[in-house]
Order: structure tokens, then sequence, then C-alpha cells
């Protein structure tokens, strides 16, 4: 017996999420043979939109087109997830911003267990499933496990799994509005606030290219922007940076900083030393680029590079775009 | 209004360095210093502030062992009421679920107009809120980086999206929220504010006393073990001309650090 | 005897004698004063206990060297001069006012003692100093009204300028002095007119060149002179004493007693509250000051005191950064609110709490408690105990700032600021190949204990002044441990920043550790920890400084240096506050650098007791202020090179970080270098 696996897909004006190709393959991970069932959410254009993307990857495409859900509220999904899902479904979910609000009270309206935050699917024997999760800020990894004869709910942490961008399916769409049924909720979407032009919060970023003395110049400093933005990060620093008055004090990470939990922290020309390197947690992925093979930095980082970072960071940037 | 903050104590993530035992079964608990969890510290803040404008009381309620009593009383120096403590053997092993039955039960001792939990704690799991919503029925909202009351049956909120943004909606009380940190800046609790509420009584609460089985807070996901994957010991150096390390670099970001 | 003109006493005025109203006047005089100074005094009884009539010889001498003697006057040389000009002036004519005053219902009254020969001397210094003071007053209107020094301007935040006021003053005073001398001078030009014995006016007195102009008025104007004079000079004199308690001038009656009652001890900080012992602070309703009444009475008096001179401000090292810490307002603003809230005349007006009303919390935050404000202070007046008790309030009601909290959080949890691991505090020993350090406690014990504190034992940079310690106890042969984990930081910042309850946990833990390891005594390189075992630990042995060690190892010929080889190396040596300021160790380390063969010295042009503050120690490292223009560090490194310094010597790990940050940031990495002495001495060491 084939497993119903349901993909909770998230999108935006049309496009889908990056999260909504990785979901196939942690669904894959838990049963090869499952039958994957994309569950995109929405309504008018976008959502046909996002439905027709998603059908090139998921065979079958379950389309929910309400008017009240031109943005994606947990309180009134939840409801309706509870109405269409079968019995036994394993639904999953990103662990994003959306995904926490839904998945944990999803799972109990189920009546099913909750598997928060996968970074990793370790083995399924039968209903047995262990996964991997972090603890501690990514300190620590642990294995858990649980029985889901009855159905589960997983939330996947976005970028733990491959996305799978062949697009080699056709699936089929199936309109399941009515299915989903009319539900109130008491809480009601008004708007989004954007967060200013130039604050960046830098401890909610994944990826820092972090800038010291090394740097030089507050010049220099656009070399390290344009990193960034080719990597999709942001431009964090080390305090004699702030001191200087090249950056703000928002972006310094340090004790006397921001403390941060990238998945991956690029030092550009900061020696390492411990005020700075304790405000980076979760063990990220740290690359450190400083000529000075002897810097503190080089202790704590995954990957070194001792070149002038003046020099190396323009090869960088170019081949990060060449190879993303 | 009557709020119940539901506060957690853990390892102090500032002050510890978190290793595992060699056989895997924990973490080494030895060395650590605990504290009260640093986003359920924004809750109680933020419940103290509304208390201060509108009125009303501030509950804390922990589930732990004898020791999680610091946290609520450390709580209570800042400014929080009353402390409510559930200490049951039973519960040492329990899942998200299982606490968040416990919680269930206090709430509905109480008359609660707002039930605030952190976003996360030390496991990352951020579910206990979400869940505790469901169980009551509540309607419920996560990362919430702003409060405001628009009258007693409404709250506007802000939700912390991606990219900084922030989701203003409207909620109808009695609510949950879960609170995410810089919402407010919580106030300091010096040693002075703790041992003044050194001896007061804080009531202790066992599943007998909230009407709960053995059964019901038996976890259902059971964590089998600490590790930690694979990863090389100090920093590999890179080797060759700079094109060649930058290439070998890239790959390595997309393997190890997840950028595609 | 034959009067020249009819004294004052006996002058009538449409048949009302003048002699009523030379008595009226000083009555209404004296009388509003003492209303006035009873007003003044009930903040005073008002507020907290402070016991400064101890030690009453060191007292006296405080007042013949810093009242009497202005003795910090000269460090600004213009001002203080003229000051000092009309300070002399005051004493030596306020027995001519008090005379002059008898005189106008005694005519014959002489002041008791100088009748004769003594008289004749008083009467020729009095006409020479009525006279400096008259210039004195114009030059120093000049300078004010017109070429304003920047220190008496008032930034539009702290409200109206203060010029007036002190033109006003001015002008009242040379008023006293021209009609006091148009008085004397009057009587001496109708003597001289009448072939009388005139009274003798010294040359180029006012006196004198008013009596050669008199010389040939009437003897009708004569008489309108004297007795108006005498009239103007009476009524400016009463209503200029019952002027000086509105103002800035109040220290010309204050001054004596605030010098007398000043501050003995540097470096200490005052007690939660006097006469509440550590054992019963947990009954206090709460902690520091948060209403004017919580301020002791001799704060109080300080407020009155200031003499708004603005010397604080300009060396004040928060300021020249750009925080939003000016000391002299901070007196300023207090002495207003007190003027406000106790008036003179009307109600007194309820209290309420000073931070959000004239303090702002980053105003308390920003002072590094560095003491250069109150070694500046002409009257002594204190800052450092104020800033403490406002922040002890602060700490009271939770308003620290999120910065501090994660510091003083993790001095609670882990006893250090950084939030590291106990069990690592001594990890700095690990890289000393040939010397084992021992760590003393019950099971072993050694004669002298180093006591490293956080700083020098977390940070990677300060861990090289540790060893340079190690190195330079084991060269000397000493036998000496270290506390290793059972050491907590020595909480001289925590104690500073409010926190008492967190430093009296803290120092206790410490003491308990020192008595156990036996030692005999204590030596250590942080000079917040010397200062701290030194002021704030009772019942410990006896502490020293690592430079007065290495000077006293040095003399004992213990320590053989090397010459300095490079002659382009140029040295300055960098006071830290608390070394110099709160410890008056300014000579030691010089002269363990001059004990170095070939090494160049130079001075900064502020040094040893103008030292100015790197940024900070202990807690402050953790501090962001909300507004910043530049960091001491760097005002301070831009000192050294104005100097001609290539190598700027610290004593203290704080120092080393602060300047090290600076000359990464002022663009001088590479020109400048920042060593501990530590670390030359190990360097230029003959093993």
């Amino acid at each position: 017996m084939s497993r119903e696996i349901f993909a909770y897909i998230e999108h935006h004006d049309g496009v889908l999420d990056d999260s909504a190709l990785e979901l196939i393959n942690a669904a894959k991970k838990i049963d090869e043979s499952a039958n994957v069932v994309a569950l995109v959410f929405g309504s008018g254009d976008n959502l046909n939109k996002a439905c027709e993307e998603a059908a090139k990857t998921y065979n079958t495409v379950w389309k929910i087109d309400k008017p009240d859900l031109s943005y994606p509220n947990a309180e009134l999904i939840r409801p309706m997830l509870v109405n269409i899902l079968p019995k036994g479904s394993v639904c999953l979910v990103p662990h994003d911003t959306f995904g926490i609000d839904l998945a944990p009270g999803l799972s109990v309206k189920m009546d099913v267990p909750y598997i928060p935050d996968v970074v990793g699917i370790d083995k399924v024997e039968g209903d047995k499933i262990i996964a991997i999760r972090q603890e501690y800020s990514g300190q620590v990894h642990t294995h858990v496990e649980t029985d889901m004869a009855n159905g589960i709910v997983i939330t996947i942490r976005p970028g733990s799994f491959e996305p799978d961008e062949s697009k080699s399916a056709s699936g089929e769409i199936v309109d399941k509005s009515a299915d989903a049924g009319d539900v109130e909720a008491k809480r009601k979407f008004i708007e989004i606030k954007e967060a200013e032009a130039g604050e960046v919060d830098i401890t909610q970023a994944d990826i820092l290219v972090s800038v010291g003395r090394g740097i030089g110049e507050q010049e220099n400093i656009e070399l390290a922007e344009e990193l960034a933005e080719a990597l999709g990060g942001v431009v964090s620093c080390s305090r004699p940076v702030v001191d200087a008055k090249w950056l703000d004090h928002s972006r310094q990470v340090g004790t006397s900083g921001k403390t941060v939990k990238p998945k991956v922290y690029i030092a550009v020309g900061i020696s390492g030393a411990f005020q700075h390197v304790a405000g980076i947690k979760g063990n990220p992925f740290i690359v450190a680029i400083n000529t000075n093979p002897k810097a503190p930095i080089f202790q704590v980082a995954d990957v070194g590079v001792v070149e002038d970072c003046i020099e190396f960071l323009p090869v960088l940037t170019e081949k990060v775009k060449e190879m993303k | 209004m009557e709020i119940l903050v539901c506060v957690k104590r853990v390892p102090d993530p500032a002050e510890n360095e978190i290793e595992i035992k060699s056989d895997g079964s924990d973490i080494e608990r030895d060395d650590l210093v605990y504290s009260v969890n640093e986003w359920d510290n924004y809750a109680v803040e933020e419940a103290i502030q509304i208390k201060d404008k509108v009125g009303g009381s501030v509950t804390v309620v922990t589930v732990g062992d004898e020791e999680s009593d610091e946290v609520l009383r450390r709580e209570m120096a800042m400014g929080a009421d009353k402390g409510i403590h559930i200490n049951d053997e039973a519960l040492e092993e329990t899942d998200g679920l299982g606490v968040a039955k416990a919680l269930k039960a206090v709430v509905e001792k109480g008359n609660y107009d707002l039930i605030l939990t952190g976003a996360q704690a030390d496991d990352g799991a951020a579910q206990v809120g979400g869940m505790l919503a469901a169980l009551l029925d509540l309607p419920y909202a996560s990362l919430v980086n702003y409060i405001e009351i628009v009258d007693e049956n409404t709250l506007k909120i802000g939700r912390e999206i991606e990219g900084g943004n922030q989701e203003i909606n409207e909620i109808k009380l009695p609510c949950v929220l879960s609170i995410q940190t810089g919402i407010n800046e919580p106030r300091y609790v010096g040693i002075r504010g703790i041992r003044k509420v050194a001896g007061v009584e804080i009531p202790e609460m066992e599943l007998s006393d909230l009407g709960l089985s053995e059964d019901e807070v038996a976890p259902r996901v059971k964590r089998l073990d600490y590790f930690i994957p694979e990863m090389g010991e100090g920093a590999e150096i890179l080797e060759g001309d700079m094109e060649e390390i930058a290439e070998k670099l890239v790959e390595l970001l997309k393997a190890k650090g997840g950028i595609k | 005897m034959e009067m020249a003109l009819t004294p004052v006493a006996k002058v009538t005025i449409l048949g009302i004698p003048f002699s009523l109203f030379a008595v009226l006047i000083p009555l209404i005089g004296i009388s509003s004063f003492c209303y006035i100074m009873a007003r003044r005094l009930i903040p005073l009884a008002k507020a907290q206990p402070d016991p400064r009539f101890d030690r009453p010889k060191q007292r006296l001498k405080y007042v013949l060297k810093f009242w009497l003697g202005q003795y910090k006057q000269p460090r600004y040389l213009v001002a203080g001069v003229i000051h000092i000009v009309i300070f002399a002036g005051f004493l030596i004519l306020s027995i001519r006012s008090i005379s002059l005053v008898i005189i106008g219902f005694k005519p014959d009254f002489v002041f008791p003692g100088l009748g004769g020969f003594l008289g004749d001397i008083y009467n020729f210094l009095k006409d020479y100093a009525a006279t400096f003071v008259l210039i004195a007053c114009i030059v120093a209107g000049i300078r004010r009204g017109i070429f304003t020094p920047e220190r008496y301007k008032v930034p539009p935040k702290y409200g109206k300028d203060h010029t007036f006021e002190a033109l006003f003053v001015l002008g009242l005073i040379a008023v006293l002095m021209i009609f006091e001398s148009l008085y004397s001078a009057s009587i001496v030009a109708a003597q001289k007119q009448q072939g009388l014995h005139a009274e003798f006016l010294p040359p180029l007195t006012l006196g004198w060149a008013f009596a050669k102009m008199l010389g040939g008025t009437s003897k009708g104007l004569l008489q309108f002179i004297n007795t108006t004079s005498y009239f103007i000079h009476d009524s400016v004199f009463f209503f200029f004493l019952c002027f000086l308690p509105f103002g800035k001038h109040f220290h010309v009656i204050t001054s004596i007693f605030n010098v007398f009652f000043a501050k003995l001890d540097r470096g200490t900080v005052k007690p939660v509250k006097y006469g509440v012992s550590e054992e019963e602070l947990d009954d206090l309703p709460y902690f520091g000051v948060k209403y004017l009444e919580d301020f002791t009475w001799k704060n109080i008096l300080d407020f009155y005191t200031c003499v708004d001179c603005g010397r604080c401000a300009d060396v004040c090292p928060a300021n020249a950064a750009g925080r939003p810490l000016i000391p002299r307002f901070l007196t300023i603003k207090a002495r207003e609110y007190i003027f406000d809230r106790f008036p003179v005349l009307g109600e007194i007006k309820p209290k309420e709490p000073l931070i959000g009303t004239i303090y702002e919390e980053d105003e308390i935050w920003s002072c590094t408690t560095c003491g250069a404000c109150e070694e500046e202070c002409p009257v002594l007046n204190e800052y450092i105990n104020k800033i403490v008790d406002l922040r002890r309030g602060m700490v009271d009601e939770g308003l620290v700032p999120q910065t501090l909290q994660k510091a003083l959080n993790a001095l609670a949890k882990r006893g250090n600021p950084y939030g590291k691991m106990e069990k690592k505090r001594a990890d700095w020993t690990k890289s000393l190949e040939d010397i084992k350090v021992k760590v003393v406690g019950k099971k072993a014990q050694a004669e002298t204990l180093y006591f490293v504190d956080s700083a020098t034992s977390y940070d990677e940079r300060a861990n090289e002044i540790a060893r340079s310690v190690v190195k330079i106890l084991h060269a000397c042969g000493e036998d000496f441990g270290i506390l290793g984990k059972a050491e907590k930081d020595s909480g001289h910042e925590v104690r500073r920043f409010g926190e008492e309850m967190l430093f009296l946990t803290l120092r206790d833990q410490n003491i308990d550790a020192i008595l156990n390891s036996g030692c005999k005594r204590i030596v250590t390189a942080d000079p917040h920890a010397y200062n701290a075992l030194k002021k704030d630990y009772p019942g410990i042995p006896p502490v020293e400084h690592i430079s007065e060690y290495i000077l006293r190892k040095i003399n004992e010929g213990k320590l053989k240096l090397r010459p300095i080889e490079d002659p382009n190396l140029v040295f300055t040596y960098h006071d830290p506050c608390y070394l110099g300021r709160h410890n008056l160790i300014y000579d030691a380390p010089r002269k363990v650098l001059d004990s170095i063969p070939g090494l160049k010295r130079v001075e900064m042009e502020r040094h040893k007791d103008r030292s100015f503050c790197c940024g900070g120690g202990g807690l402050m490292l953790f501090y962001e202020p909300p507004e910043e223009e530049q960091r001491m560090g760097q005002i301070r490194v831009k000192m050294a090179n104005e100097a001609g310094a290539n190598v700027i010597i610290v004593c203290c790990p704080f120092c080393l970080t602060h300047l090290e940050d600076g000359v990464k940031t002022t663009g001088f990495e590479g020109k400048i270098q920042v060593m501990d002495l530590t670390e030359l001495i190990v360097k230029q060491l003959i093993e």
C-alpha cells in the first residue's frame, strides 16, 4: 500500500517558493513509491499560475481557491486541511514562518504526531519513522522517532533537501475548493508592513558575509556587498568596522553587537576575536578569508582561504554567479 | 486583562558550550547554567507592559522539575503576580503535545484572556503554543512582535515574517500568541529582586491535580539520542590559485552551506 | 576730632537720621539672608546621611590647600589667576565690608585688632585688593562676554545661556569696589581740601585715582557722593549676599564647607546607604537614587556649590566622545531642580523620579568613572558616587540597557561578563611552555597570589599580559599561584554600575578563595581589580600593582633589562584611570620605563592626573551608547601621535584593548603600536 504524502506548497505572486521543490524529495525519502500530492491554497490568477508550476513537479495538485486566501492565513487553511486530508496522511510543510504558524495546531486537529524542523530522514521501517533534528541552535543533532500509522505532520527545514528541478511531471490539477468547505477564523489578515529599506536585521539572515578590519577601507565593503548579493545574503561586520563608522552598529556581530544564527558565515578580514565569534551561534558553515594564517578565526572556521580579501572577493563573487 | 505566560527553564545559550555525552544519551549537563528561555522572557515583559497599561494580572506557569521553580521566581521578580509549577515525574520524558496538554489543564482552571508562549525554546520545535491553541480551540498567531489592544475583544498584532517584514493581523480574544524576540526590551532583574521573591509561595501541581492520566502525556515523539554529524576539525585551508579556490569554495557552500 | 565730612551715621535726610537706614538695611539684609539660607537647608535636612566629620585634621588641611590656597585654580591659568585675585580680594575686603556696615550707625567703629599699625597695613592692602578686584572683574567680563570660552557655553537642550548672570555678578562686584573706593576717596578729597590730616590712599589704587579726580569737587557734592556711595555699597552688599544662594555664586558661601566635607578616599564607592550594614540591605525599600531626597546632604551641597565653570565637562572623556553626558549639567540640572521644587518663596513641590525628568538613562550609563571631573573641580565636587547611586536606582527599576544585561547575567551565572565557562578561566596558562602555573586553594598554597581577573583571563589579546606577568614573577623567583576557576570577576564595575548585590556575591566568593590560598600578598596587573581589592575588599592581604612590583624588583637587581635597540621608537606612557587618578600611582611605571636604557619617552599633554580615559573597563566594554561621535580610544591615540610617540605603553588590559582598537580605526595601523608594560619588560628581560 502506498502512503499518501501531501506537500504544502508555498507561493508568492504565482511563483513557487524554493521549498516547494524540496518537499518532494523529502517525501521520496520517506517513501519512494508514494504518490505525492501538492496542496496549493490561494486565490485567482496567482493560484492558477502556482498550480501549473507545481504540476510540473507533482503528479497530483490539489487546488483550493478561496477569495479569503489571497494572502495565506494559517487559521483558515488549517481547518480546511482537516476537511480535505484523508486519514493516515503524511503532511509535509516547510518549517518557515508560515509552517510554524500552521503545523503544530494542524497535528493536534488531525490527532497525529508532529515532528518539527526536520533536517533529514534517517529511516522508515513500516510505520516507524526516524527523523533527524537539531537542538540548541544547531549545536547538536538528534534522532527522533514516532509512529505514523495514523498519519503525521512534519515540517521540513528549507534547504535541507535538494530541490527537484527536473520539471518532468505533467501533473493533474484537482479542484478541492468545495471539499475544503467554508470556514471562519478568529484571525484576519490586514496587511504587510515592509521592513524599512536599509534596516537589515542580520539576526534573521541565513547567509552573512561579514567584514572585519582586514577589508581595509570603507570603499572595499562594496566587494563584500556584491558577494552577499550574489549569495542571497546580507553584510555584517565586527566591531572595528562599526567603530570606524563604516557600517551601522545594527550590522555588528559579537558580544556587544548582535547574536546571529546563519547557515553560512563568511568572515572576511576578521581576526576571530572571542567577542566577535561569540556572536555566531548555531554552528553555521564558516568560511574564513584572511591573509594571516594564524588568525584565530581559522580555529572556528570550517574552510579557510589565505588570500588578500580585496583580490579574492571579486573572483569568488564571479564564481558564485557562474555556478549558481 | 488576565494573562498566562508559559515559561521554560533551559540551558542558557549564551553561557554554555553544548557537548554530547559519549554514549549520546544526553548532552553534558554538569557544567551547564540554566535560565529562563529567552523568548519566554520577552513574553513575560510584554504581558507586564500590557498589565501596566490596562490592569489585570500576569501568571507564569512552567512544566518542569524542582529546579524550574527558579525561573518562575525570576519572572515574578520581574513583575509577574503569580506562579504555577507543574511538576510530575511522568512529564519528564513527555513530548511537546504532553506539555501542551498539561498547560491546557492549567488554562481551564483559570479565566485567562490572553495566553502567551515564547516562539521557541532550546529544542527549536516552536510547537507548544500552536498545539495549546488547537487543544483549547482558540485562535493562534506565532512569531508575534507587536501587540496593540483594539478593544476588550480584539488585538491588532504583528507577525515577523521573511525578509524582516511584518504581517499585520487582527485576532479575537481569548487567544494564544507565541512571542518573537525583539518585541520589547525586557527589564533587568537583579539579584536583589530575585532575593525578594525567594520566599513566595508557588503552588505545585501534579498530573492528578490537572485531571490527566500518565497515558495521556506519554510521549508519542521520542528523542532517541544526540549526535554530532561528521565535519572536519579546524579550517580546511583551500589550495590552488584564486580561481581554483573560488570554485572549490562555491562547491562547498552549496554542499555544506545549503546555498543553491 | 574734626571730620571733613559728616559721617554717614550722623547724616539726616528730611529729619530722618541716616543711621536708621544703616541699621535697617543690614537688619533686613541679614534676616532675609537667614530666611533664604534656612529654606536652602531644607533639602539637606531631607536628604540621606553622610558621615563627613571624621579626620578633622586632614579636612582642615584640605581647606587650607584647596579653599584658601586655591590649589586647583591655576590648572586653567587665565581663569585661575582671575579667580584667585577676586577670591583674595574678597577675603581681604571682608573685614572692610563688615566695618563699613557698622560705621553706618557707629561712626567710631574700628575693627578689633586693627586700631594702630596693623590697621594701616590692612588699609594699604585693602585698597590694592579693591583695585585688583575691579581690574579682574573687567578682564573677566570682557573674556566672558566677548571671547566666551567653549566650556562656558550652554548647549540648547540644557536651557538658556548663563552669561547674563555671570556678567551681572561681575557688575555687582565692580559696583562694590567702585563705591567703597568712592566712599573713601570722597573723605580724603574733603580732608585734603580742608587741610586736615588725609587718610593715606596708596598710589595707583582705585581710591587714590578717585581722590585725585574729586580734588576740585565742592564739599556739598563730596558729602553727597560720600553718603550715596555708602548707601549704594550697603544695599548692594546685602543684595549680593541675598543673591548668592540663587545661582552659581552660592559657592561664595558654601565652598569652604564643601571642601571641608570633601571625599577623602579616592577610588571608593559609598555604601548603598550610610548606617545600613550589608546584612540590613534586604530591608531597604529600594536601592539607589530615584528621587532627589535619596541623595545625601553632601550631594545636595555639591549641587549648591558648583561654580558652573565647565572644567569637569572640558576634561570628561564621555563628553569629548560625544556621548550624552556632560558632568557640569548633571549638577546644574539638579540645582535648578532643587531651586524649583524647594523655592525660597512658595510651596515645596512633590517629588518625582529623576530619571526621565531631569536625567536620561544613557546620560548616566555613559560615565566610565574615570574621575577626571572630580580631579578638576576647584570646589571638590563629587560625581562618581552620584552616578553609582543613580545607577543603583535604575538597576532597582530594571532600567538596564540590553547589552549590559547580557554581561550582568553572564556574571551572575558564570562569574565573568563574557559568559565563558569557569573551568576555562586559566586556559591562558596552557601555552606557557616552560612554566607551570600553580593553582592555589586548599590543596596548594603560595606566598603571592596573582589575581588575574576576567578580562586578562578570557580575552585572547589580554592573555599576553597574564603570560608576561607569570614570566616576570618566575624570573624573580617568586612563589606564586593563581586561583584558577575559583576566581570570580573582581566585581569592580559590577558595583560601579549599580548591581550591588551581585557585587557582594562575587566579592565574598573571591575573599573566601583568597583566604583559602594562604597567600601573604596579592599582585595584579589589572588596575580595576587592584582598586577593587584595595578599596572594596575587607580583610585580605595587601595588594600591589605589577608596575610597583616590577620597579621594586628592578631596584633590587632581580630584573635586568636590555636596552631598546630601535632608535626610531618613541614611547609614551598612558596613565590608566584606576592606577593614576584613583590610586596615585603615576611614578612607578615611569620609573620602570626610564630604567630601560635607550628608551626615549615623551609625555602626552594630558598625562598623570589629567590622563584621558581609554574608554572604560569591566562592564563598560559591553555598553553601547546611543550617540557617540568618536571612541575615546581613538581620541587618545591621536593624542599620542600629537606628542610624537609611536609606542604607547599601558598598564591595563582594558586600555590595551581600547587603544589597539583605536589604532586600527584611525589609520595608524603599522605606525603606532600599543604594548602593555609587562609585555615590554618580558621583551627586554635578560634571562
